[in-house]
């Protein structure tokens, strides 16, 4: 089954005529995603070799049947983007942009939690369901396809715990980037829940960092509610308050976001927590082998 | 971007906020000369990105022009540390204000709450000391409510609160409407952060900010030209000033051992295990995508220009980042400015096996290759030394 895309994945890219739409567009299709439109406002009727762009996402909904909508927008655009694609009759939105201002963000996320359409990101690497679809730009060659759901914030230190997993012969069922922004369209509760019901899942990795709250509750959250087993990893033990360590939600206010409270949350509630992202792999794939 | 004091203030001012009237002065005789202007008594108050200053001896209130003299002369250059042990912080600028004469002091505030999603107000009658003290010594006295994303905070909403809050009759209708106007400002301001401590009322009855911690939303800043063009404080890290020019995300830490990786996560990730093997990391920076030799000459020298750097650490995984660009930016960029400290390399993910064969060919004596990251930062903490 895997999570949020597979092989009736049907993607809209908003941006697929820039150059880093088109690049990572591309590169989806070649995977065998099938890539259905591509949006930009004004050039309806072109096409980006071979795949037909529309004016609108809803036109790309209407006449190419299109289901997720990837938007690989400027940042000063990307929050309209979003809107248009909630509006546009798509069930998923994964947002790849990176800067999109925080006050653009929290009536977008509203927006898409009352149309009930899921978001993924903005600020995120994308979704990669091994042999099956990938949207975004996740690196499909450092995966496998197998059994453990990786759910994320950071985008190379995914590729970092997924190659290590793939090298230990393991691969993975979906892998999640959720995004490295204060205000994100799912968290990992979200995602816990996908992996939860999915099943071709049988295990599941976290990756967080500081910042926000959201690893304290996913660790409320898989002590009621997630029986399969979850390892996490936590990056950001050394980094000083007050600074943003390069994501925009990394940041440790005053004494709340710091990787230690994270861990131990997440140690109290049995979740077992790697100390480097190796360690971390190494966890899953004994946990998976004596499941 | 944090804004200092009177950064705030001058924000809040021009959304029609009450706030005293107030000169940036980074000099004695400048400050003396403003307070002449404003006419006594007048609060000299230091200008650094910390609160807790007034306690720290950072804020004064002179009565006449020898106080005056005085004061700024004690403030100027003095080292301010952060209640939570922040900084220190050198005092390079002040700003001059005229003084108030107070008789109740409150706390505002409007901050991101990042876990439900909403802006929050905040408000307590028990102003001027740290919300932490507030929450904790009486937490019933701190309101808070969340924002509606849609429709904002309304007048009534804002009444509410202030009645919750206990704020006296005569100023309630007042404080609402600083609520209403500070949820206004943060929202078009792109702020993250409003605190307004204390919010007083002076002799006369009137609502007065007089405090502004505000913090801005960094992404949003292509939209304030205004504020993007704000001074840099003066007290600004060397190193964070370099990065900041050539666009780079670099963090100062006090290790001795500079970092490049590629990604935030990974590059976080990369200090704490070069902290577990027992090093000091001297910085964050997170090289993105940028592979290209330019990108890495640039890191390179900021790096080094930290003369506490005794050796660096590049920790790479590829993905659509080649490895072997990178490796080409590695070697031209050591040639370029002649580096001779110790570089521990690993390079793993796409085209690394071409990347590690570049390396190879040219034969840097003070290039060490490690395949694993946990190599990487034994070998690297061994080189650096102490
Ligand atoms: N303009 C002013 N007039 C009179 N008193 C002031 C003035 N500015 C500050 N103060 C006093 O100094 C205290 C601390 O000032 P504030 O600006 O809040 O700095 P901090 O929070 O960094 O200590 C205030 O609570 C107030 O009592
Ligand atoms: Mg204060």
């Amino acid at each position: 089954m895997s999570i949020i895309i597979d092989n009736d994945t049907k993607l809209v890219v908003s941006g697929l005529t820039g150059r880093e739409g088109s690049f990572h567009g591309l590169r989806n299709r070649d995977y065998g995603t099938q890539l259905v439109a591509g949006v930009t406002p004004g050039k309806g009727g072109q096409d980006v070799e071979g795949t037909p762009v529309f004016n609108t996402i809803a036109e790309s909904v209407d006449e190419a049947g299109a289901n997720t909508s990837m938007i690989f927008v400027p940042a000063k655009f990307a929050a309209a983007a979003i809107n248009e694609a909630i509006d546009s009759g798509v069930e998923t939105v994964i947002a790849i942009t990176e800067g999109i201002p925080v006050m653009d963000m929290l009536p977008t996320y509203w927006k898409a939690r009352e149309k009930g359409v899921r978001l993924i990101g903005p600020n995120c690497p994308g979704v990669l369901s091994p042999g099956k679809a990938n949207v975004g730009i996740i690196p499909a060659q450092f995966f496998d396809q197998g059994r453990i759901g990786v759910v994320s914030k950071s985008g190379t230190l995914t590729y970092q715990i997924g190659n290590e997993l793939k090298q230990a012969g393991e691969g993975n069922s979906t892998i999640v980037g959720i995004g490295g922004d204060p205000i994100v369209g799912s968290d990992f509760i979200d995602i816990l829940t996908l992996f939860e019901a999915d099943d071709e899942t049988d295990m599941i990795v976290m990756v967080g960092e500081i910042g926000g709250d959201a690893e304290e509750k996913a660790a409320e959250f898989i002590a009621a509610e997630i029986s399969k087993p979850v390892v996490a990893y936590i990056a950001g033990f050394t980094a000083p308050p007050g600074k943003q360590m390069g994501h925009a939600g990394a940041i440790i206010s005053g004494s709340s976001g710091t990787a230690q409270a994270k861990q131990e949350a997440l140690e109290a509630k049995g979740v077992r927590v790697g100390e480097s992202p190796t360690e971390a792999a190494q966890i899953a794939v004994e946990i998976l082998g004596s499941l | 971007m944090d804004l200092l004091e009177y950064q705030g203030k001058e924000l809040f001012a021009r959304h029609g906020l009450p706030v005293p009237k107030g000169v940036h002065a980074s000099t004695v005789d400048a400050a003396v000369t403003a307070s002449e202007t404003l006419g006594y008594p007048v609060a000299v108050k230091a200008q650094v990105l910390i609160g807790g200053r007034g306690k720290a001896g950072g804020i004064k209130i002179a009565q006449d022009s020898t106080e005056a003299h005085e004061y700024a002369g004690e403030i100027i250059g003095m080292d301010i540390v952060g209640p939570h042990g922040e900084g220190p912080f050198k005092v390079h600028e002040l700003w001059v204000e005229a003084g108030s004469e107070i008789e109740s002091e409150f706390y505002a505030s409007v901050i991101l709450d990042r876990s439900a999603k909403k802006l929050m107000v905040m408000l307590s009658r028990m102003g001027g000391m740290d919300v932490e003290a507030i929450a904790a010594s009486d937490p019933e006295a701190l309101v808070k409510q969340h924002v509606d994303p849609i429709t904002g905070l309304g007048e009534d909403e804002a009444r509410q609160i202030a009645a919750r809050a206990k704020i006296p009759e005569q100023v309630a209708g007042e404080v609402a409407n600083v609520l209403v106007q500070l949820v206004e400002v943060a929202q078009a301001e792109d702020a993250t952060l409003i605190e307004v401590n204390p919010l007083i009322v002076n002799s006369d009855g009137e609502v007065i900010l007089l405090d502004a911690k505000v913090t801005i939303d960094g992404n949003s800043l292509y939209r304030h030209p205004e504020l993007e063009e704000l001074p840099e404080s003066a007290d600004q890290d060397p190193q964070e000033a370099m990065a900041r020019e050539r666009g780079l995300t670099y963090v100062s830490l006090d290790g001795n051992i500079g970092i490049l990786g590629n990604g935030a996560g990974l590059c976080m990730s990369t200090l704490d295990v070069v902290a577990q093997a027992g090093g000091r990391p001297a910085n964050f920076l997170d090289a993105g995508g940028g592979s290209k030799a330019e990108a890495i000459i640039d890191a390179l020298e900021v790096i080094t220009s930290n003369p506490e750097v005794s050796a660096i650490l590049f920790n790479i995984f590829g993905g659509i980042t080649r490895c072997d660009e990178v490796a080409r930016g590695i070697i031209e960029a050591t040639g370029k400015i002649g580096l001779e400290l110790p570089l521990v390399v690993r390079l793993d993910g796409t085209n690394s096996e071409e990347g590690l064969a570049l390396l190879a060919e040219a034969g840097l004596s003070n290039l060490h290759h490690e395949a694993t990251m946990l190599g990487a930062a034994r070998k690297v903490v061994e080189l650096a030394g102490n």
